[in-house]
């Protein structure tokens, strides 16, 4: 079975998905709106775990970025009194991506196991680091100012729609730009990462090159991700960069698999789904629930949701 | 004729082994060299230093005039030196059409083509087509059309070695050096593969370097020998002289018929 052709259908997909949240988004409640802002968020950062798992390589640290986005736009409204969210995440991805882009010429030297834990020890140094800055709150963390857009404050009521058609709309913005990414030589180069470096090295490409190049842009739309969490919530704290929390980035992206730049959305919006259900069906055993149907994934479908969706013919 | 690719005093040793001791050739353009010797003579050791996989210790390798002793792996295989592999090197999960596909990528790329921000279908360096059709078109010469949607994983060994052999066309080789491309196939089959993958080497125009241990695809193919024994080039000829050398005869020729006979008391064991 072959990952490497993206399907062609996405784009309009995407912009489908888009007009409805547009759309039909004033009939939600507003739990379900923040719900789904929240998996948008997620999902970004997944997006960008795809892009790694795709070559191979499973981060344990993604909340890094995650955490930076979320730091960022903190930051901007603490320091600088700027409160937008397009901003916000612009910043968010920025200062990922440059975190990602020193930090990356360490990791991209590490492949399995190494990886996924140096990645992970990274994230847990910035846990630490934030824990211990008085300025940015400690383990409690800081708020963030109300959302702003295009320097106008949404009515309250309106406030959590706007959020995630702001999210929406970056979203399907990243995700179309990573599905032309995984059409161009460089992205098309993952799975031949995951197979055969030397391989790769033998065609005259560098695979540490291009795994660096991943981690970047993984960091950066991680980065957006936290970014559009930390105006959602009003809130950040240190166990944004917590290990816990990537360890759900992981669950959806294995949950959500690798056929799609839309599986990750997909995965997180399940997650979200399933664990506020769970929780308010049984508070105490959300975690067993939440287990057990990645177990039901897992097994009964191994290349994730997404196989629901794409009927490819079986090698 | 111009000597492309010139290897020169190359030594290496690996602990107590010495794989290569004084290895030195000047190979000419557009010829095709074959590679004997038996196991553990040096062969792939010199092939490894040609393609930067290892070092030399000391020595050094010029290609066109350029010292390329120090560059990686990717770079030689950017100035024009490719290689299959004892082992063929697939990507296992991907289809046989997507090897293809994969390694043309890499040369739109690194021909600064094919990137983000480019549009349509560029022609890929040395073919003027698209990748697709490059694709189809290497892949009907080495007679693996029948198997392009087929996952690497899965293919039959002659099958994959071809693939390898394919995979370094990409690139437009000038030199392109197989190590044992028929190793693995049956002696019939043989003299067929070798065949096609001459055909379509010369279609492109490349210099050609093969390891081979049947002697008689070596005088069909080869037009010079190169006789290696425990690290050293002990002969340097055209096939007919180098292959009747009595110490040739001694410690290669001799050495593969017994490794044949060797092979023959297994399989019927
Ligand atoms: N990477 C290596 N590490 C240690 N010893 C090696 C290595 N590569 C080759 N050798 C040794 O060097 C000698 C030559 O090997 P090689 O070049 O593979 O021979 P051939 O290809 O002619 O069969 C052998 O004794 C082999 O064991
Ligand atoms: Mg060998």
């Amino acid at each position: 079975m072959s990952n490497i052709t993206p399907r062609d259908r996405t784009l309009p997909m995407l912009g489908a998905v888009l007009l409805a949240v547009i759309v039909l988004g004033p009939l939600l409640p507003k739990w379900a709106l923040f719900l789904l802002t929240i998996a948008i968020a997620k999902g970004m950062v997944s997006l960008g775990l795809m892009l790694q798992l795709r070559a191979g390589l499973v981060s344990f640290g993604q909340a890094l970025y995650y955490c930076i986005g979320g730091y960022t736009a903190g930051s901007l409204g603490r320091f600088f009194d700027i409160s937008d969210m397009l901003l916000q995440m612009i910043c968010g991805a920025s200062a990922a991506a440059f975190v990602a882009l020193i930090l990356g010429f360490l990791l991209a030297r590490y492949r399995g196991i190494f990886y996924g834990l140096l990645s992970m020890a990274l994230s847990m140094i910035l846990y630490g680091l934030l824990a211990k800055s008085e300025s940015l709150g400690s383990t409690d963390g800081i708020n963030i100012l109300p959302s702003t857009i295009f320097g106008i404050r949404p009515v309250q009521e309106w406030v959590r729609y706007v959020v995630l058609v702001t999210g929406c709309s970056v979203a399907a913005l990243a995700a179309a730009l990573v599905q032309r990414y995984l059409k161009t030589p460089l992205g098309q180069l993952s799975p031949a990462i995951k197979d055969n470096e030397i391989r790769v090295e033998y065609m005259g490409a560098s695979a540490r090159k291009a795994i660096h190049v991943k981690y970047v842009i993984a960091a950066a739309l991680s980065g957006i991700g936290g970014a559009l969490a930390a105006t959602a919530v009003g809130h950040i704290d240190p166990d944004m960069a917590y290990w816990t929390t990537s360890g759900e980035f992981i669950f959806i992206t294995i949950l959500a698999g690798t056929r799609s730049v839309a599986a990750p959305f997909l995965g997180a919006i399940l997650f979200e789904t399933i664990r506020t259900v769970a929780f308010d069906i049984s508070p105490n055993t959300w975690q067993m629930t939440l287990g057990i149907s990645l177990l039901l994934v897992i097994v009964f479908l191994p290349e994730g949701l997404w196989s629901l969706f794409s009927r490819r013919k079986a090698a | 004729m111009a000597v492309v690719l010139d290897a020169r005093d190359l030594n290496k040793r690996f602990g107590a082994v010495t794989a290569a001791n004084g290895v030195s050739a000047a190979i000419e353009q557009d010829s095709v060299v074959g590679l004997i010797g038996t196991n553990g003579a040096g062969k792939t050791t010199f092939i490894n230093m040609i393609t930067g996989y290892i070092k030399p210790d000391t020595g050094s390798i010029h290609f066109r005039g350029r010292d390329i002793t120090a560059l990686a792996p990717r770079e030689i295989t950017r100035v024009g030196i490719c290689r299959s592999f004892q082992i063929p090197q697939l990507y296992a999960s991907l289809s046989v059409f997507e090897n293809m596909m994969v390694s043309l990528g890499v040369v739109l790329r690194n021909a600064g083509l094919g990137g983000f921000f480019s549009r349509g279908r560029p022609n890929v360096p040395g073919y003027d087509a698209p990748a697709e059709e490059v694709a189809e078109r290497i892949l009907e010469r080495f007679g693996l059309g029948d198997y392009r949607d087929k996952n690497a994983q899965v293919l039959p060994g002659g099958v994959r070695k071809l693939l390898d052999i394919a995979l370094t066309m990409a690139a437009k080789p000038s030199i392109l050096l197989l190590d044992e491309p028929t190793s693995g196939v049956s002696a019939e089959e043989k003299f067929g593969m070798m065949e096609m993958v001459m055909a379509a080497v010369k279609a492109e125009g490349a210099t050609v370097l093969f390891v081979e241990h049947d002697m008689e695809v070596v005088s069909r193919f080869a037009e010079r020998v190169l006789a290696f024994y425990d690290g050293r080039i002990i002969a340097d000829a055209a096939p007919e002289i180098a292959l009747t050398d009595p110490e040739v005869k001694r410690y290669v020729v001799g050495g593969e018929l017994h490794r044949m006979d060797e092979q023959k008391g297994a399989a019927n064991a």
